[in-house]
């Protein structure tokens, strides 16, 4: 593996090859000193042209974890701002000492564009609406830890399908592992094709919610135009909200995920994200032990 | 965390290779990988696993040390430590994997019938430790485990063969980031000399003088099904 | 040859800016003191190539193109005239605009230039542009290009009036509200790689609105860079009721699909409209050799690599043409020597009323030739244009344009520009 650029191409083996990994990094980030010197001396670029606190924390702390420096950069008051090619600035990153570049943009494909460009390994941080690959890889170390494997699980994502990365990943990803995947959204939110994606669809949450063993909850893209294609959120929570009165009526040993930030009230109830089988946090934890998994995976070579 | 996962032979392991020759090599087999269902720190399988990936070593390598060898040295060296220390229960065992974790099992389990303590077993991964990262791969790790808090206590690193003596650095640099021992020693089932680094081993099973491109190769029933230290001559 | 009496093997004798000669021998007649004699065996010979859909970019954005290098580019693609697309800043929107284009061309005097006029003023969509004024500067296609008349009561004041002088107006077909937030086709690609789709109604349903105008007002319609296959069906069946429409097709459209985009959403594959299912291709490739749809026109497209060295949402539309379109019509289409200049030649003189364009070689008519060897095999490398948008870029293609005569002057010698 050069780059992390999508998970649609990425093999049960070398999914869980990382996973495995992400076990041995989470284990590290529970230690007295929970870091390790393996990339002392390497660089890691952090190239988010579009703004997320939350990733870039987490890809931050995976670094230092790893004892990599890291060198960012943000697309407020760049020189991206000054009408910057992403190639210029994906060349200037590199000139810098990166050996390493993760990229959250705006725009699809905007990390593989990247990639042609730069002799360094590339990771998608998340490209507009097309791919989040270190999600879906926290989500499904989240839910190995849980279940203990993907294979046979009944997964829903509900939501805003069309306008999410999240969705897109976590969809090849799962099912790679073996997980049966059923979208849930209304028609305005799902894929206008869902030629090659290994799920089902569902039109309501109802029909998903006593069946599920995993139910992702995505939250409505009101900044991609996602909200403007639902009738009124009401209408929305009445279909498509994880309620606490239908968290009760799912399966006792059910998992709720969340890749955040979460909109209490409309996908997920309040007490739902404070529930017991809530793993929103884990997820967030996760996210660290996976982004380092994936960070050595790139740096460290390829073991076959 | 995952199990230690079966091993072809102790040559082919990642981060013993570097020990073992002096030219960090390509590994000759790509190691599968095993998926397995994650567990939980501490859970390691101890019955042996074996795989059908396990290459007979050539009837022409000699043979060194056999399984009754073995099993002797490693009674001398429980003696040995229960000699530095008799009271056995400020002591930590921990293990190098692969290799080294089911010595440092037997060890204890020796001085369990020598002296009646149970001493606690850990594994200390050196893989996130190692400075020839742009040489090979880092995506096998083994497992860290810690049994008990290290504060205070004697760790015995245990490891199969000392060489270059740079996972044993390594593997010290691991160690003062998970707690600190009030002392560490080395004990190492084969000396087989070449030292790059100013490190010795407090026990040493057996001092086996080798040219640098020569290997050692250990066998033990946990890892390899079978028993036994071979020379094996190199083109 | 392609003469007034068919294809024919003749030699054919140019003195200054005209032809004097047709017919078996009419070379070495000839041959000797200062004449030049052109061996052009297994070469096809014809009017110069007349591309309805050129993007010349002069004024306003030359550091992508000026007339003088989309000339250079028409040249060695076999043209001797080109119709200048009016969405130049300023447009192309009244008559002292057009005149400077048209002015432009005769001066770098490569290829025939004729302004196409905008069919509102400055293209906003709302009021018509001075028509009568873009008419005597020479145009005779009006088209917001770019951007589709979306009114349809401008369109209609726009057929009339523009019909009434004796021009076309040609339309972009593109429904906004259909496309809006879209940067490719829409379909199982675009839904996979989670970019906005353009669905392929958002062309159909101009098409069939202008198709009811054009049947409205009895004047004629052009539609601009067909892309998909209702369209065509649309067109085909607006004919059999006998309603004056024409239309277009560019090379890239024949060749590629969104299948392209998949693998490294590369923005030299971003035009609008965009590249479409292998369903829609085929029928466009059907399309043309069934005569429903008249021309290949390239929509020549420059921009400079920081348009394209950017994520594909955010890059320009557009791609190259003008150098490759013979060659990519041969290679996907294989047509024979009538079919050839049919479409590239003689049909698009006859839409944009060129007078000395597109007609069959004959004595004593303008000497506009251009030779095409269809069996060369080629992989373009560099451009004269000033942009390298090209998505033929080391594709296999087979013809290449050897010649190209303009008023009597080699232009291109051999593949090279004179």
């Amino acid at each position: 593996m050069k780059h992390l650029l999508s998970t649609e191409r990425l093999s049960a083996a070398e999914l869980t090859r990382i996973l495995n990994m992400a076990d041995e990094m989470a284990e590290v980030l529970e230690r007295p000193i929970p870091k390790v010197p393996t990339l002392r001396g390497k660089t890691v670029g952090l190239a988010f042209f579009e703004s997320s606190t939350r990733t870039r924390l987490s890809f931050e702390r995976a670094a230092k974890a790893l004892s990599a420096d890291t060198m960012s950069f943000s697309a407020q008051g760049s020189s991206m701002a000054k009408g910057e090619s992403l190639r210029d600035t994906a060349l200037t990153l590199q000139a810098l000492g990166a050996d390493l570049v993760v990229v959250r943009h705006q725009a699809v494909g905007a990390p593989h564009r990247i990639s042609e460009w730069v002799d360094v390994p590339v990771i998608n941080a998340g490209d507009g609406t097309n791919q989040h690959p270190t999600q879906a890889l926290l989500d499904l170390l989240t839910i190995r830890q849980r279940f203990g494997k993907l294979d046979g699980l009944q997964v829903a994502i509900v939501g805003d399908i069309d306008h999410s990365r999240v969705a897109r990943s976590n969809v090849f990803a799962m099912s790679a592992l073996g997980a049966e995947v059923t979208v849930v959204g209304p028609p305005t939110l799902l894929p206008r094709s869902l030629d090659g994606w290994p799920v089902r669809v569902a039109s309501g949450i109802d029909e998903v919610v006593e069946s599920t063993d995993v139910m992702y909850l995505l939250r409505i893209q009101a900044e991609r135009g996602g909200a403007q294609v639902v009738p009124s959120l009401p209408e929305y929570v009445s279909r498509f909200g994880l309620t606490e009165e239908r968290y009760e009526r799912m399966k006792a040993d059910s998992v709720v995920l969340h890749p955040g930030p979460m909109n209490r009230g409309v996908e997920i109830a309040h007490g739902v994200a404070e529930a017991e089988r809530s793993l929103v946090l884990a997820q967030v934890r996760n996210g660290v032990a996976v982004r380092m998994a994936v960070m050595l995976t790139l740096l460290g070579g390829e073991a076959s | 965390m995952h199990e230690p996962t079966s091993e072809p032979t102790a040559e082919h392991t990642a981060e013993h290779t570097a020990e073992h020759t002096a030219e960090p090599t390509t590994k000759p087999t790509a190691p599968t990988v095993q998926e397995q269902a994650p567990q939980k720190a501490g859970e390691h399988d101890p019955k042996p696993r074996t795989t059908a990936l396990v290459e007979p070593l050539s009837d022409t390598d000699p043979l060194l040390l056999d399984g009754d060898d073995i099993g002797r040295i490693l009674r001398r060296i429980a003696h040995q430590i229960l000699e530095q220390h008799p009271d056995a229960s400020s002591l930590v065992l921990m293990g190098i994997p692969t290799r080294g974790v089911p010595l440092a099992r037997r060890l204890a389990a020796a001085i369990r019938e020598f002296a009646g303590t149970e001493v606690p077993v850990g594994s200390i991964d050196v893989g996130l430790y190692r400075d020839d990262l742009d040489h090979r791969p880092t995506t096998r790790l083994g497992p860290t485990t810690v049994p008990v808090d290290l504060e205070g206590r004697v760790v015995v690193l245990v490891d199969d063969v000392l060489f270059t003596g740079r996972t044993i650095r390594a593997a010290l640099d691991a160690l003062a980031d998970l707690g600190r021992p009030r002392m560490v020693q080395l004990a190492a089932l084969v000396d087989r000399g070449h030292r790059e680094l100013p490190i010795r081993a407090d026990y040493v099973g057996k001092n086996l003088p080798t040219a640098r491109h020569e290997r050692i190769t250990v066998q033990l029933a946990e890892i390899d099904g079978l028993e036994g230290v071979r020379l094996e001559r190199r083109a | 040859m392609l003469t007034a009496d068919g294809p024919v093997e003749a030699d054919v004798h140019v003195r200054d800016s005209a032809i004097i000669d047709v017919g078996p021998g009419a070379a070495s007649n000839q041959a000797g003191g200062e004449t030049r004699v052109l061996d052009v065996s297994d070469c096809w010979v014809g009017p110069g190539l007349v591309d309805l859909h050129t993007h010349m970019r002069e004024p306003g954005f030359e550091y992508k193109e000026d007339i003088a290098s989309a000339s250079r580019a028409a040249a060695l693609g076999g043209y001797t005239a080109a119709v200048a697309m009016p969405n130049t800043s300023p447009a192309i929107d009244a008559g002292h605009v057009a005149a400077l284009v048209a002015a432009r061309g005769r001066e770098v005097g490569l290829i025939e230039v004729q302004p196409a006029g905008a069919v509102s003023v400055g293209r906003n969509g709302k009021e018509l542009a001075h028509i009568d004024e873009l008419w005597d500067a020479g145009c005779r296609i009006f088209t917001d290009d770019g951007d589709p008349v979306a009114d349809a009561g401008l369109m209609r004041q726009a057929l009339e009036y523009v019909g009434g002088l004796g021009g076309v107006v040609s339309q972009h077909c593109e429904d906004r509200g259909l496309s809006r937030n879209g940067h490719m086709h829409e379909g199982a690609v675009s839904a996979l790689l989670g970019i906005g789709g353009i669905p392929h109604a958002s062309e159909d349903v101009m098409v069939a609105r202008d198709i009811r105008l054009a049947e409205l007002t009895g004047r004629p319609v052009h539609f601009q860079h067909l892309s998909s296959a209702r369209s065509v069906g649309l067109i085909a069946e607006a004919r059999r009721q006998g309603i004056a429409v024409s239309s277009e097709v560019t090379p890239h459209h024949l060749l590629f699909t969104d299948k392209e985009i998949e693998a490294a959403t590369d923005p030299v594959f971003k035009m609008h409209p965009p590249l479409r299912s292998e369903i829609d291709r085929s029928a466009l490739i059907e399309g043309l050799r069934e005569g429903h749809i008249d021309v290949v026109a390239t929509d020549h497209a420059p921009h400079v690599a920081a348009d394209k060295e950017v994520p594909f949402e955010e890059a320009a539309n557009g791609v190259l043409g003008l150098e490759t379109a013979a060659a990519v019509v041969n290679t996907v289409l294989q047509p024979d020597i009538t079919q050839f200049f049919d479409w590239l030649s003689i049909r698009p003189a006859a839409i944009a009323r060129m007078e000395t364009q597109g007609r069959p070689v004959r004595a004593e008519s303008s000497a506009n030739l251009v030779v095409f060897d269809p069996h060369a095999r080629w992989k373009p490398t560099t451009y004269a244009s000033k942009s390298d948008n090209s998505p033929y870029t080391g594709h296999r293609l087979t013809g290449r344009i050897r010649h190209t005569l303009f008023s009597g002057r080699l232009t291109v010698d051999d593949g090279t520009l004179a």
